[in-house]
């Protein structure tokens, strides 16, 4: 007689166990986790949420000062504080991202040990809370677009601002992706959580973030197509701001790219988080 | 359809001993191109003395079969290590199995440890919807039971509260009543009963109770107490080293438990084993429990009298007045009551000590006896005192019984002595 049994429990097999129908029944706890995070941590602050907008305020006013007036970087003609505002938004989305995923697994151990649900569900709701943040920051970013098309900048926005879903989507996984890669390893090795750490910093700066593109003699510009984060940062100003130099074949490339690191990183996860309560 | 609800079939798991990797990244890479240029590890420990070790395995799980039924109330018990909690870590889908597998039929929840899933700053409405989730429910489902769980947890007052300011009476209440109120098919419980005062851990147990027989739900239960596992679980097993020793009835597995593991038996003699417990000036030889008719035993029906006897050696009396005295202990560790007798010995030579437990005194259940021989001169002194030396198993056939006056519920206690009573009208 066959008999319905819910759950089988064998040795891990095969390379993805990824269980997406798992994942979404379980979509009340991203909903809650997404909250808890948001709720905690502020909690206890003066400014609580305000915290969203004078970080990258406060990050745009340095680079200002910095990059603009004492290195005099040239910003394709744009008021330094709306070009960088631009990078700075989008850098911070993704790196939070990359490295707000990259200690679920040494992070959550204690619950981990103890119960079981998708693992898949806390670097998704850190996700969810990036693009929350991401939002609180855009608007502020529209603000300040807003105030100084009214001052006359000479600002276009381009119908590439369409695209924003994608990129802000491509940003999303591509974070996600070496995030889940990252804590997958660090269970093994933790030399990985201080080269996040750096790495990040490293990588803003190989990114048009305090510069242009159009800064990059063209014989370089094919580096910087290695980077996948570029061309989204590259397009996403040239779709609010109308400058920048872009293409579709180095967009749809990076495009290609964030593709195969996030099926990496899904497939090193779901191998890891069978087995690592036995390593870590 | 059978009403198993858990099916475990050839179960094991193996870890790996001693150091998986080298930890950091830099000497995986080093020993790996060692290997490749045909060197030796230089991480490698035991490449200096010029011979291999083989990396050792532990298995923590070794060919475990049984099979669990709906409303099974299973206390599964061993000692630290034999692998309880990777059982019920590969139940609960914490940790893959090396081989074998484990079918369920339901959902399974453990009760967490204090706290594990509770954030601090969070509220304890809003704990209670996390917790609820982190176990697999849905929001729904936590509202609808959310009345319960508050009224269970008493915590009315404090619902609003963030749960840092509980006291952590507060905090393992909550923790339970969201587990206990979520209704799983099947709920994991790993000895957390031990915090929260007396009264509240009684209405676990009885939450408990009501969660198999009226629910008809299963609950496995990790203890290393065995009074509450014999007065909760209907079956247990023991494991000992990863292997499944015994699978029945609780008082079986509890006396099994015991004997095995406080080398408790019925009887010993120490002239066989070379064992030697005692001091300059006397040692202790044998022990046996025997019933009326003189013959060893390990199970006595509650109506008859049970006798201890124990044989030692005084070499050195030294002007000590002997006193040998036994201690019975109930399974938890609880002292039932010391007895010694009425008369001292001063001389050397062969001692026999016997003491006999009358019928109808003791209750049902099972008994650790302590051998000692103390002496009084210039203050109490111990020549040796050989803790749960001895064990008996005590039943109760509930008919008959005149203790009992046709009652048939469980009577607590731990003794139950027939008195002299007198009932008399007075008016």
């Amino acid at each position: 007689m066959q008999e319905q049994w819910t759950t089988t429990i064998r040795p891990v097999s095969g390379w993805l166990n990824i269980n997406l129908a798992e994942l979404w029944r379980y979509r009340d706890l991203i909903a809650l986790f997404v909250r808890r995070d948001f709720v905690a941590s502020y909690k206890q602050t003066i400014l609580g949420p305000l915290w969203f907008l004078i970080q990258p305020l406060f990050s745009t006013v340095v680079f200002t000062v910095i990059f603009g007036n004492i290195a005099k970087i040239p910003t394709d003609g744009l008021p330094p504080m709306l070009f960088y505002m631009a990078g700075i938004v989008s850098w911070n989305y993704f790196s939070s991202c990359m490295t707000n995923t990259a200690n679920t697994f040494v992070a959550n151990a204690g619950i981990f040990g103890k119960v079981y649900f998708p693992r898949l569900t806390v670097p998704v709701s850190v996700i969810i809370i990036n693009l929350a943040t991401f939002a609180i920051q855009f608007v502020l970013f529209l603000c300040i677009l807003f105030y100084f098309t009214l001052k006359g900048a000479p600002v276009h926005i381009s119908p590439w601002i369409l695209l924003t879903p994608l990129l802000l989507l491509q940003m999303g996984i591509l974070g996600l992706g070496i995030g889940i890669m990252v804590s997958s390893l660090t269970t093994k090795y933790r030399d990985l959580t201080f080269l996040v750490g750096f790495g990040t910093q490293l990588w803003m700066y190989a990114t048009p973030i305090v510069y242009p593109m159009s800064q990059i003699p063209e014989k370089w510009r094919w580096l910087f197509a290695l980077n996948p984060m570029a061309a989204v940062v590259e397009t996403f100003r040239y779709a609010f701001l109308g400058v920048g130099v872009i293409s579709t074949d180095v967009l749809a490339f990076s495009f290609g790219m964030t593709l195969l690191i996030f099926c990496i990183g899904v497939i090193l996860f779901s191998r890891t988080e069978k087995t690592f309560m036995d390593t870590v | 359809m059978s009403d198993t609800v858990i099916k475990i079939e050839n179960l094991s798991k193996e870890y790996r001993l001693g150091t998986i990797n080298h930890g950091t990244l830099y000497r995986d890479l080093q020993s790996w191109s060692a290997r490749i240029r045909g060197k030796e590890d230089p991480n490698s420990k035991i490449a200096s003395a010029g011979f291999k070790v083989q990396i050792g395995s532990f298995m923590a799980l070794d060919d475990i079969s049984f099979e669990v039924k709906q409303g099974d109330v299973l206390g599964i018990v061993g000692r630290n290590g034999a692998g309880k909690s990777t059982l019920l870590k590969i139940i609960s889908r914490v940790t893959m199995p090396t081989r074998g597998e484990v079918k369920i039929k339901g959902r399974v929840a453990s009760l967490l440890e204090v706290g594990t899933g509770f954030h601090p700053e969070l509220t304890g409405r809003e704990n209670i919807y996390l917790n609820g989730a982190i176990l697999g429910m849905t929001k729904k489902e936590i509202g609808r039971k959310f009345d319960e769980i508050v009224d269970f947890a008493e915590i009315e007052n404090f619902i609003d509260t963030p749960v840092k300011r509980y006291s952590s009476g507060m905090y393992v209440r909550l923790a339970f009543a969201v587990a206990a109120n979520l209704e799983p098919e099947i709920l994991i419980i790993d000895e957390v009963l031990a915090v929260g005062d007396a009264q509240f851990q009684k209405k676990c147990l009885g939450k408990m109770e009501q969660v198999s027989t009226k629910q008809g739900r299963t609950v496995l239960f990790v203890s290393h107490n065995m009074a509450m596992i014999t007065s909760l679980c209907t079956s247990a097993v023991l494991l000992d080293s990863g292997k499944l020793r015994v699978r029945g009835n609780t008082s079986d597995v509890v006396l099994s438990y015991y004997t095995q593991y406080s080398g408790s038996p019925a009887s010993f003699d120490f002239r066989s084993s070379n064992k030697f417990i005692g001091d300059d000036h006397a040692m202790l030889i044998s022990g046996s429990v025997v019933d009326s008719e003189g013959n060893v035993a390990n199970e006595f029906d509650i109506r008859n009298p049970v006798t201890i006897t124990m044989r030692y050696r005084v070499t050195r009396p030294d002007h000590y007045r002997f006193i040998p005295n036994f201690h019975f202990y109930a399974p938890d560790g609880t002292c039932a009551f010391i007895s010694g007798p009425q008369e001292v010995t001063t001389e050397s030579g062969e001692f026999e000590a016997v003491c006999t437990i009358p019928g109808n005194y003791l209750n049902d259940g099972t008994y650790f006896v302590g051998l000692a021989l103390s002496s009084m001169e210039t203050g109490v002194k111990a020549h040796f005192y050989e803790q749960n030396a001895l064990s008996f198993n005590v039943k109760d056939p509930i008919d008959n019984v005149p203790t009992r006056n046709g009652y048939a519920g469980p009577i607590p206690g731990m003794i139950r002595p027939k008195l002299d009573w007198k009932i008399r009208g007075v008016a």
